[in-house]
């Protein structure tokens, strides 16, 4: 049983949890990922490592609240336990010799865009932020963004926050204003990595997409994560969770990902009647 | 005056109807007479050829011995000399390829029917234990194991006996390895590989679930902080494989690593589970091994009206067990041989829609003997499946291999090891199992657990 240490709303459905594994947590680099099981009868899920420390010993999640399993996670406090926390899994993000980076995050994805743009600045790099949410309330993590970008741009669909537009519409203006990047680093929505990669191949850029593809063991054993990157089949639990961004087979990531979306929504509607609460 | 019946006595069974719309176990067990008689079939011969043919060495002529006297608690007790997972390997050897093949009553009629009678005695002995064991005098030794499946059971048992302080580390959050994520339900209920767990946790050994080696610890910090002195690696067969033809990223194609793992493990066919799985109704499995056996009788219990089994060669050629075929075909397995898929189709939304096949004949035998599959000319036909269970086989997880510096692998993955002992390139790390043979049994796996469990216990005293 890991016990959660402090848990933040960063959002009305973003949740940011410090969870006790010491021996994880002296492990963890940005990009890996940890797989948890809420419960005796819980899935496995994977969520990517947010944070670490490696003296308290805790590893920091965020998630979003999208299925049953966050919502029954979301429904733990402070001082309660998660069944089974596993990690640090997959290959940690590539970031040394980096002298300047775009990193784009879009809504949740920010939450694992951030210790990599935090460790790319730890590393002397110049990081350039670019992140996107739908509107002003769902906006995560722009301090600590703010702390470790010599460059930050919030971008909102519906302009209520930061300037209106997509994350591409920034990049496009930061690349074509002529500041050169020795790679971008995306991560958030299939789609908008898709149109980022889109982007940055048309420029010429070195792009890193980190994908969060359906898992259940996540060590390599069942193959459910995999996706076509370069015309071969690569499994993101061990070969990643990070491709260049140029390769990977974006629509076939984005089929693939929603195979048991009637389950979830199912699962989820239950889950919500369960503990009588409005999930927006 | 032994029972000269030539033939074994018959394993009471849930009938084929009834049993491949539930998960619980298929074949029911030996009563107390049926276990008697069928003991009585053995001629006690001197030269013991079964034994020979047990990949462990059980003294099988002796254990039935005790069997027709009645002395169950007696026969458990040689087994367990040999075996640290009986009521397992009762159920999952291939014994018609081992102990069996050799009886000298298989000459003229069946052989004594040697697996039924040690999973008769296992279950006899666990509905009877009272739990109380006696635990090991500790020899102040530690070891590691990495993995909780047959092979790092079985040396963990055997090294606690030998009072080493044993801990094994396992990536998943269940101990068993494929005993319970692979092998399902109705073939080798859970409870009784949890029981057999329990038992090695009794004497002593820890097993830390949630543990990736390589990952979270490496075994160099195993022997430096943490003061292993020796590591048996049981890691197990890897990453599936597929057959690289078009489509098989559609969504309803599932590796059989992933299909039964969602079944078994999570228990996706249990109502109130989180882990979902595709509510197939034609499901083709490709392969013919014993995996492919289990993937095909899960994906019939789990709802499916037609499963086929697509195997390329013919049915004499199947690795699959005997027992596992026929116990597949009563449950109305429909077996496709000789064909091969080419493609698998797919709908507007990406779901699997069909499976285009040909048609195979036999040709000249291939390396490894069986005669070579040719494709029939103009044979191509579309299979109507909403689902493809892919079971062609794994190769070795990279995790270990890929993080411990000195460990020697062959082309495919597969460690390399002294096969007299289970030592690998690196000083004190032995290995055993699929992660060093690729895909085979429970059975040799645990064997070359106990081989490694002997080697390992040599090197530590004489170190």
């Amino acid at each position: 049983m890991y016990k959660i240490v402090r848990k933040k709303e960063l959002n009305p459905t973003v949740t940011l949890m410090d969870i006790e594994a010491p021996l994880i947590a002296k492990k963890a680099q940005p990009g890996q990922f940890i797989i948890l099981r809420v419960d005796e009868n819980g899935e496995r899920i994977p969520l990517t490592v947010a944070d670490y420390d490696r003296e308290k010993g805790t590893i920091t999640i965020i998630f979003q609240i999208v299925g049953a399993t966050t919502e029954k996670l979301n429904q733990l406090n402070e001082g309660e336990y998660i069944q089974d926390f596993v990690g640090p899994l997959g290959v940690a993000s590539h970031v040394e010799g980096l002298k300047k980076v775009a990193v784009v995050g879009g809504g949740v994805g920010c939450a694992i865009a951030y210790p990599i743009a935090k460790k790319l600045h730890k590393l002397g790099c110049e990081v350039h932020s670019v992140v996107g949410f739908r509107n002003k309330d769902l906006v995560i993590l722009e301090e600590e963004f703010d702390k470790v970008s010599d460059k930050l741009c919030v971008m909102t669909d519906d302009g209520s926050y930061g300037e209106k537009g997509l994350v591409t519409d920034a990049l496009r203006k930061l690349i074509e204003s002529g500041e050169e990047y020795d790679e971008v680093i995306t991560i958030g929505p299939l789609i908008m990595m898709k149109f980022v990669c889109m982007l940055t191949k048309e420029k010429g850029i070195k792009t890193v997409a980190s994908m969060n593809p359906i898992m259940i063991d996540g060590t390599g054993m069942c193959g459910g994560c995999r996706l076509t990157v370069g015309g071969e089949t690569k499994f993101a639990c061990v070969d990643g969770p990070d491709f260049d961004g140029h390769l990977i087979d974006f629509d076939e990531a984005i089929e693939r990902s929603s195979m048991y979306k009637d389950f979830e929504r199912h699962a989820h509607g239950e889950a919500c009647n369960l503990f009588k609460k409005e999930v927006k | 005056m032994p029972n000269m019946s030539l033939v074994k006595n018959k394993m009471p069974e849930q009938e084929p109807n009834v049993r491949n719309k539930n998960f619980k176990e298929v074949s029911l067990g030996y009563t107390e007479e049926q276990a008697i008689d069928e003991a009585q079939r053995c001629l006690n011969c001197k030269h013991k050829p079964c034994v020979s043919g047990c990949p462990v060495n059980i003294n099988i002529p002796d254990f039935i011995q005790q069997v027709a006297q009645g002395n169950f608690e007696e026969a458990y007790k040689i087994i367990s000399k040999s075996s640290s997972l009986p009521a397992v390997c009762g159920r999952v050897c291939p014994q018609e390829t081992q102990c069996e093949q050799k009886c000298v009553r298989g000459i003229k009629g069946e052989p004594v029917a040697i697996g039924r009678l040690e999973r008769f005695v296992a279950d006899w002995h666990n509905a009877h234990d009272d739990g109380n064991v006696e635990k090991p005098v500790s020899n102040g030794h530690k070891v590691a194991i990495i993995g909780a499946g047959p092979a790092g059971l079985a040396c963990a048992g055997d090294l606690a006996k030998l009072g080493y302080d044993v801990t094994i580390f396992e990536a998943l959050h269940l101990a068993g390895g494929v005993l319970v994520y692979g092998i399902p339900e109705f073939r080798l209920p859970k409870a009784i590989v949890q029981k057999e767990i329990n038992t090695l946790k009794a004497i002593g050994v820890k097993v830390e679930t949630n543990m990736v080696i390589g990952k979270v610890l490496t075994i160099d910090e195993l022997f430096d902080d943490l003061g292993f002195e020796a590591v048996f690696v049981g890691s197990g067969a890897g990453l599936p494989k597929f057959m690289n033809i078009p489509g098989e990223s559609l969504k309803g194609v599932y590796s059989a690593n992933e299909f039964l793992t969602r079944t078994n493990l999570m228990k996706a066919y249990i109502e109130g589970s989180d882990t979902p799985i595709q509510n197939a109704k034609k499901v083709a499995v490709v392969g013919g091994g014993n995996v492919a056996m289990d993937a095909a009788r899960c994906a019939k219990r789990l709802g499916a009206e037609d499963v086929y089994i697509v195997y390329r060669r013919s049915e004499e050629e199947m690795p699959a067990r005997l027992e596992e075929v026929h116990h597949a075909k009563e449950e109305g397995i429909i077996f496709k041989m000789l064909t091969n898929p080419v493609e698998i189709l797919g709908d507007e939304h990406k779901n699997v829609s069909g499976m285009k096949c040909v048609e195979m004949e036999l040709g000249e035998p291939d390396e490894s003997g069986r005669r070579r599959p040719v494709i029939k000319q103009d044979s191509e036909f579309v299979l109507d499946v909403d689902c493809v269970v892919m079971s062609i086989g794994t190769s070795p997880n990279p995790l270990i291999r890929n993080t411990t510096p000195g460990l020697d692998t062959q082309k495919w993955g597969g460690l390399i090891v002294d096969e007299a002992t289970g030592l690998t390139s690196r000083e004190g790390v032995f290995a055993g199992g699929d992660a060093v043979t690729g895909a085979a049994t429970v059975i040799l796996a645990m064997g070359a657990g106990k081989t490694a469990a002997k080697a390992m216990d040599e090197y530590i005293k004489n170190k």
